[in-house]
């Protein structure tokens, strides 16, 4: 003991290495915590990619053709193809259409005017109308948008065989997708899987793990040794950091093989600024150790938790679209930054000097939070 | 190295409404073996507790081999061995490797570590088992690990509660042998039971009810203190009070 007295004697000296070594023995007799590691990233990708779509295609549709031409037909045709409208039936009147969509019958209408054909021929602009039952607003706008695509692509078409004569169309492209042309929600949602997923389970199973030790009376001869807060809490912290990188990579890897997931950046970067949110993370886990008496509290709390990082952080819904008090609460989670890195590096390429202020937010958030539990966080049973 | 190894003046610990401990004025001597009897929710294990830094107490003050409980809590651990009632070890660890970690944490490291696991092996008849999942050893080997854990850093004070709770009677009569040995060593150990077979092998006992301490002494003085024939006669007599006075 006399000759440990520099920092880095210290540190071999310290229970940390111990606890370190432990913790890496028990997980890996846990089946559990190897189940979570790889199977609960493969459900929850298989979830949101597959059942979870925003984008909203197939809505039963039905057609009120006046023009009865193969003008009409053709546009018809071109709407129908895109896979948002399914035509179920032609409609006898306007009457029919609005009945169709009041019932429910139908989601969708296309009307064509009997003048279509005429005025395409005239060079006059041709009006068609979609209407969209807005009764579900994500679906109405997929389908107000796929409808204004078509049409300016077939107007185009149009226009490319009458070429020489200048027209103009009334439908223009209002929507104009980049980086994820197909508009498919998997490519858009399984990067923010990664952060949802770590968020939840990185919190979950630190809880539980110091909840559990409580509650088995092992944390109570654990907590008579001199060992330090620190070299407890971090001893059991980092053993956690490695399983929350096999989760993140197992999906990347099944987004990429299961939805083609781009990696459009630098992957050692985004392993890097993984590194501060998943700190954060692990440390609110520790918080919520110090509440919960119990694992089932520590497990409500974390579902309490899941929510408002779903709903708030952008990861299913954009936060422009909403209003001030829920953005100020986005802003307070950890995953809203994190989701700004997921996505700026996968799917728009950038590097660190359009990602620098989240990192710097990351490390902030991690270094907070582990310091107030770590404070929290007492040798006694009170 | 003088003093005594637990002294408490006015000790006291409350739980909301409830006093689990009131006001208790106890000395242990060093090098002895101390039993604290008393019958079930008679505050044994919050004393224990608030001696070992576990429980805050709230009123009194409580020194353990020369450390305050309170200012220096850190210092008393390392001073101290505990076994708790419930066995507090990980079933999923083997028992060298619980052991291995009790002692790291205990601070020993290298060959030291690696011969005082061997010698605590050898020592409870461990060796063995070494391999096996704490989780799957009997009551009897459990306790006997416990006991190795706890003493791993060689500590002057040994705090056993109910230590051979639910253990067989062969199992108990080894354990104590081992505790004796301990003690020959020099070891204080202060130990909680329910048995009198086993408080006949302590130095002095204390009887706690309801919080308070009613006797201490040998069991000598004590049975003449109420005048009853056997130590197991005054159990009976204050747990029979106890249920008229609650």
């Amino acid at each position: 003991m006399s000759v440990a007295s520099g920092p880095l004697a210290r540190l071999r000296a310290s229970a940390f290495w111990p606890m370190l070594r432990k913790e890496f023995v028990q997980m890996r007799r846990d089946r559990l915590t190897l189940g979570m590691m790889v199977v609960l990233p493969a459900l929850q990708l298989a979830l949101f990619g597959y059942a979870i779509r925003t984008e909203v295609r197939h809505l039963p549709t039905v057609v009120l053709d006046e023009s009865r031409t193969q003008q009409s037909r053709a546009l018809v045709e071109a709407l129908a193809e895109s896979g948002t409208f399914d035509v179920t039936r032609a409609a006898a009147s306007r009457a029919d259409v609005a009945a169709a969509i009041g019932a429910g019958e139908a989601r969708a209408a296309i009307v064509v005017p009997p003048d279509y054909a005429r005025a395409l021929k005239r060079g006059r602009p041709a009006r068609v109308q979609v209407l969209v039952d807005a009764a579900e607003p994500s679906g109405s706008s997929a389908a107000i948008a796929a409808a204004a695509q078509v049409g300016a692509a077939h107007g185009a078409e149009l226009a490319a065989e009458r070429a020489g004569r200048p027209a103009a169309w009334t439908l223009d492209v209002r929507v104009r997708p980049w980086y994820n042309p197909g508009l498919r929600s998997a490519v858009y949602i399984a990067p923010g899987l990664v952060g949802v997923l770590l968020s939840l389970t990185m919190l979950l199973i630190m809880s539980m793990a110091i909840v559990r030790e409580r509650e088995r009376g092992t944390l109570e001869q654990l907590i008579v040794t001199p060992i330090g807060k620190g070299s407890l809490m971090l001893g059991k912290v980092a053993p956690f950091v490695v399983v929350g990188y096999v989760q993140m990579s197992v999906v990347l890897l099944l987004g990429r093989l299961l939805f083609g997931v781009p990696a459009r950046g630098s992957l050692p970067l985004l392993y890097a600024l993984t590194f501060g949110f998943i700190l954060a993370n692990l440390g609110l886990g520790l918080l919520v150790s110090t509440l919960a008496r119990t694992q089932a509290q520590a497990m409500q709390v974390g579902f309490f938790f899941l929510l408002p990082n779903i709903l708030l952080s952008g990861f299913m819904f954009p936060r422009e679209a909403m209003p001030a008090a829920a953005r100020w609460v986005g802003l307070a989670l950890p995953l809203t930054y994190y989701l700004r890195v997921l996505r700026g590096v996968l799917l728009r390429g950038v590097g660190l000097a359009s990602l620098w202020r989240e990192a710097v937010v990351l490390l902030v958030f991690a270094v907070a939070i582990l310091a107030v539990s770590v404070r929290r966080f007492s040798k006694t049973l009170d | 190295m003088t003093g005594a190894a637990v002294e408490t003046r006015g000790l006291r610990r409350a739980f909301g409404a409830l006093v689990a401990v009131a006001g208790l004025d106890l000395t242990v001597r060093r090098g002895e073996v101390f039993g604290l009897l008393g019958p079930n929710g008679s505050g044994k294990t919050t004393t224990i507790r608030m001696l070992c830094g576990l429980l805050a107490p709230s009123a009194g003050t409580a020194t353990v081999v020369g450390h305050d409980v309170v200012r220096e809590p850190e210092a008393v651990k390392r001073a101290i061995g505990y076994m708790s009632q419930k066995f507090g070890l990980y079933d999923d660890l083997t028992v060298a490797e619980n052991l291995d970690f009790y002692a790291s944490v205990y601070g020993l490291r290298g060959a030291a570590r690696a011969a005082r696991v061997a010698e605590l092996l050898d020592g409870l008849g461990l060796a063995a088992r070494a391999g096996q999942l704490a989780g799957t050893l009997s009551g009897g080997w459990k306790q006997r690990l416990a006991l190795a854990c706890a003493t791993a850093h060689r500590p002057r004070l040994l705090f056993l509660d109910e230590p051979t709770a639910g253990v067989d009677p062969a199992a108990r009569r080894r354990f104590w042998a081992a505790i004796r040995a301990l003690a020959a060593e020099g070891t204080t150990v202060l130990v909680t039971t329910h048995y009198m077979d086993e408080a006949a092998r302590c130095d002095r006992l204390a009887f706690m009810a309801r919080g308070a301490l009613i006797a201490v002494g040998t069991s000598a003085e004590i049975t003449a203190q109420f005048g009853l024939p056997t130590v197991e006669d005054v159990f009976v007599h204050l747990q029979e009070t106890e249920a008229v006075g609650a």
